[in-house]
């Protein structure tokens, strides 16, 4: 009861309301690919092919004649598994990292640092085309990619919303009573900046979309027959200048689906605003 | 209304960009790099496609249907058992470097290729040699073990160009031929320049300089043309986007064929593809026109059987498992995979392939066969499917010109054994009578079809753009290469 009127009060911020409702429809349209699509992702069916929105495909065909909105649909849920996956790479490895950078302190902090700027200083795409030059392309290597990216941004957000939690008199309290750090760390701490990190995951999960559609679109992420936002958009690409509109459905999807993340991110951070300004700054771009 | 918008886009590109080219000067796309510039020392047909013709040349040539003419040889005559041929040599020739071309040079260039080290990649066409003999400075004898048809369409191909024993190592980097046009420079990564040579023996070519230019990426090939910054390409690598060059008016798309054989290859061997039921059915239920449509976007002629259409022994089989369905299930039944199976598809990275097999997955899962597309890449391709034979199904073009003799050899990676055709194609390497040989190819191609050894679906389509006031460019290509000798603007 009490999360509901937290979460009917973030609706009364506007940016956090639309994105919310434009990323709940698209992650609910993504998920439903899974059991249902307008028409199959899979069917081949040239006569139809690049037809133009119609009652039966209202954002018409694609090349191989499969209806363009299912193809979205499916793109979205490719697109999503790899960014939510990537997210979940970077948090598991992440987060600990920074819990421990906080509450060690010390040279293992000053390592955990050192070891953050040195992943920091490669950009995903540079990550994913040395994993992708050994281990070839896949949306696999893709998220593995993007979630490498991940870890040093979650471990800098845990640590610097760890260091605040540690002054407070509750944390002392433990220390006296025996806790070693893990414990406080996981007991005390962790609950305290989850918040935090909740936000954080919503950023990089559009930047994780971002990211996956930019890797396919270099012919690094998802290979064919799978289906991605960017693979769509590369697709497109050599069918531009006689059929823009398949470059542009894709295109417009990543858009909106980055766009509702970020705003829906930032509205939950400016609700969070009082305990963030405490916690130190959590704009990590990508 | 759409063809408009696409004569928009021509016409904006066209104001947009208005650099043009010097007159007597073509600038060329490939999509493929050389590794080197030696064309008796490589497969990679790049290599022909910048110095056949232009810079190197053979005892005889292949002109664009495929015919045999003289080259250095002007004249020739062929013993009555078909064994021993005497060549008359052109004189007065010099290689580019200045040394002399004589007979001695033929001696040498065909000894190199045919010794026991050669690195030349047709070793095969030189195998048949037996002899070869000097008979005077402008006179050259070869004898053969057996009379062969094709022996001198073998000679005019790229890899048995004559080269001179100065300069053969380093032809290379520097390749020193006696053809119309001399090496100048090459900038890798991106170009060759070619330039007139003013000492050539023979017909005045058209143009002064030649530049190949290296474009692997379609749109940027793309891109590059509607900029005006090349002057054509002889084989366009992206057939989704000639509609865009048939609506600009600068622009002629011009379409031939090469030897390309596009294939479902099968293995032979492989359980189910061992019965023949199965490959019938799959037969039945590949559709060559939505595969030429969907991946080709309608570039290409389908085929019955391993033979390229625009030959003379071509036999029409297109018939021999015509598309039906409920025919295909009944074969797949009668095999006992009444509910399908499941194999895998490797792809190579070709369009046809890739683009294909989603195609191809497609219709065989009408009768039950559930492919697991498996991306592969060139090298990954000639050891996993061509040398282990590790695969079910894989989508490839045999590029090689009159290459059934491959489904003679049982360790092939199609692992086809048929001791019947083996005998027939036996017979036609040492066929000469042309009426004979018709009949014997005739009789491989429908025991091929009739077998369904492999999934047999289109002759690769030769798309060549190149710019309206160009004349002399080959449509077709019957032996790799890009003949520039008769190339010239219109004024």
């Amino acid at each position: 009861m009490r999360m509901f009127k937290q979460f009917a009060s973030n609706f009364r911020h506007p940016s956090f309301a639309i994105g919310f409702v434009l990323s709940a429809v698209l992650i609910v349209l993504a998920l439903l690919s899974l059991v249902w699509t307008p028409h199959p992702t899979d069917g081949v069916n040239i006569a139809a092919r690049f037809g133009s929105p119609s009652l039966e495909h209202f954002l018409g065909t694609d090349f191989f004649g499969r209806d363009i909105f299912s193809m979205l649909m499916a793109g979205a849920l490719t697109s999503l598994r790899v960014a939510v996956l990537a997210v979940g790479i970077g948090m598991v490895v992440g987060v600990p990292l920074g819990l421990l950078a906080a509450g060690h302190g010390g040279w293992l902090e000053r390592l955990i640092l050192r070891f953050n700027d040195f992943v920091f200083a490669f950009p995903a795409i540079i990550t994913a085309i040395i994993i992708t030059t050994l281990f070839g392309p896949s949306a696999i290597n893709a998220m593995i990619a993007i979630g490498i990216f991940n870890i040093p941004v979650f471990a800098r957000v845990a640590r610097g919303g760890a260091l605040s939690i540690w002054t407070l008199d509750y944390v002392d309290a433990a220390r006296l009573s025996g806790l070693k750090v893990w414990q406080i760390s996981v007991r005390h701490v962790l609950p305290n900046i989850l918040s935090l990190l909740i936000v954080q995951a919503t950023i990089q999960l559009s930047l994780g979309i971002l990211a996956e559609a930019g890797l396919s679109y270099i012919g690094l992420g998802t290979q064919p027959p799978e289906t991605s936002l960017g693979l769509m958009l590369k697709e497109a690409q050599s069918f531009f200048l006689a059929y823009p509109m398949q470059a542009v459905w894709p295109g417009l999807t990543i858009i909106i689906f980055v766009m509702a993340l970020n705003l829906m991110g930032d509205g939950l951070r400016d609700q969070m605003d009082p305990k963030l300004s405490k916690a130190g700054g959590i704009n990590v771009a990508g | 209304m759409k063809n408009s918008a696409l004569h928009l886009a021509g016409l904006m590109a066209a104001t947009l960009f208005s650099s043009t080219a010097l007159a007597d000067e073509l600038r060329l796309g490939m999509v493929l790099e050389p590794p080197h510039l030696d064309p008796t020392a490589g497969a990679a047909a790049a290599i022909d496609e910048v110095v056949y013709a232009n810079l190197f040349e053979g005892l005889t040539r292949i002109d664009q249907n495929g015919a045999v003419l003289p080259s250095l040889a002007t004249d020739w005559s062929i013993s009555d058992d078909g064994t021993r041929y005497e060549f008359t040599l052109k004189e007065g020739v010099t290689f580019h470097d200045g040394t002399s071309f004589d007979a001695e040079d033929v001696k040498f260039s065909l000894d190199r290729a045919r010794a026991e080290d050669s690195v030349n990649a047709q070793k095969g066409i030189f195998a048949p040699i037996t002899n070869v003999e000097v008979l005077a400075t402008n006179k050259i004898a070869i004898e053969i073990a057996n009379p062969q048809g094709d022996f001198l369409f073998n000679l005019g191909r790229g890899d048995a160009v004559i080269v001179a024993p100065e300069s053969a190592e380093t032809n290379q980097t520097n390749p020193v031929g006696t053809g119309p046009f001399k090496f100048v420079d090459w900038q890798q990564g991106s170009k060759v320049i070619l330039e007139k040579n003013p000492d050539y023996v023979g017909d005045d070519v058209y143009l002064d300089r030649a530049i190949f230019t290296f474009i692997s990426d379609p749109n940027a090939a793309q891109n590059a043309m509607l900029a005006g910054e090349l002057d054509g390409f002889a084989n366009f690598p992206a057939p989704e986007t000639l509609e865009i060059f048939e609506a600009d008016p600068r622009f002629n798309v011009v379409v031939g064929s090469t030897e390309g054989e596009t294939i479902l290859a099968t293995n032979n061997k492989a359980e189910p593809f061992n019965d023949l039921r199965v490959r019938q059915a799959i037969a039945h239920v590949i559709d060559r026109q939505a595969i030429i449509d969907g991946a080709m976007f309608g570039y290409g002629t389908p085929i019955g059987t391993h033979f390229a259409p625009h030959h003379p022994y071509y036999v029409d089989l297109l018939n021999t498992y015509p598309h039906d369905v409920a025919k295909a299930k009944e074969l797949l039944a009668a095999a006992g995979y009444e509910s399908g199976f499941k194999a895998t598809l490797k792809l190579p990275p070709p369009t046809y392939a890739r683009r294909g097999g989603q195609i191809l997955a497609a219709q065989l899962r009408e009768i039950g066969i559930e492919l697991e597309l498996v991306n592969v890449e060139w090298a990954q391709w000639l050891e996993d499917v061509f040398t282990k034979k590790d695969y079910d199904l894989t989508i490839v073009s045999h590029v090689e010109p009159f290459d059934i003799g491959i489904y003679a050899n049982p360790d092939y990676y199609f692992q086809y054994d048929n001791v019947v055709f083996q005998a027939l194609i036996e017979k036609l390497n040492i066929t000469n009578d042309e009426d004979d040989r018709k009949a014997l190819a005739a009789a491989a191609e429908t025991i091929l079809a009739d077998d369904a050894v492999n999934g047999y679906l289109f002759q690769l389509a030769k798309t060549g753009v190149w710019d309206t006031r160009l004349s002399g460019m080959w449509p077709n290509s019957p032996v790799e290469g890009n003949d520039l000798t008769q190339v010239k603007w219109a004024n």
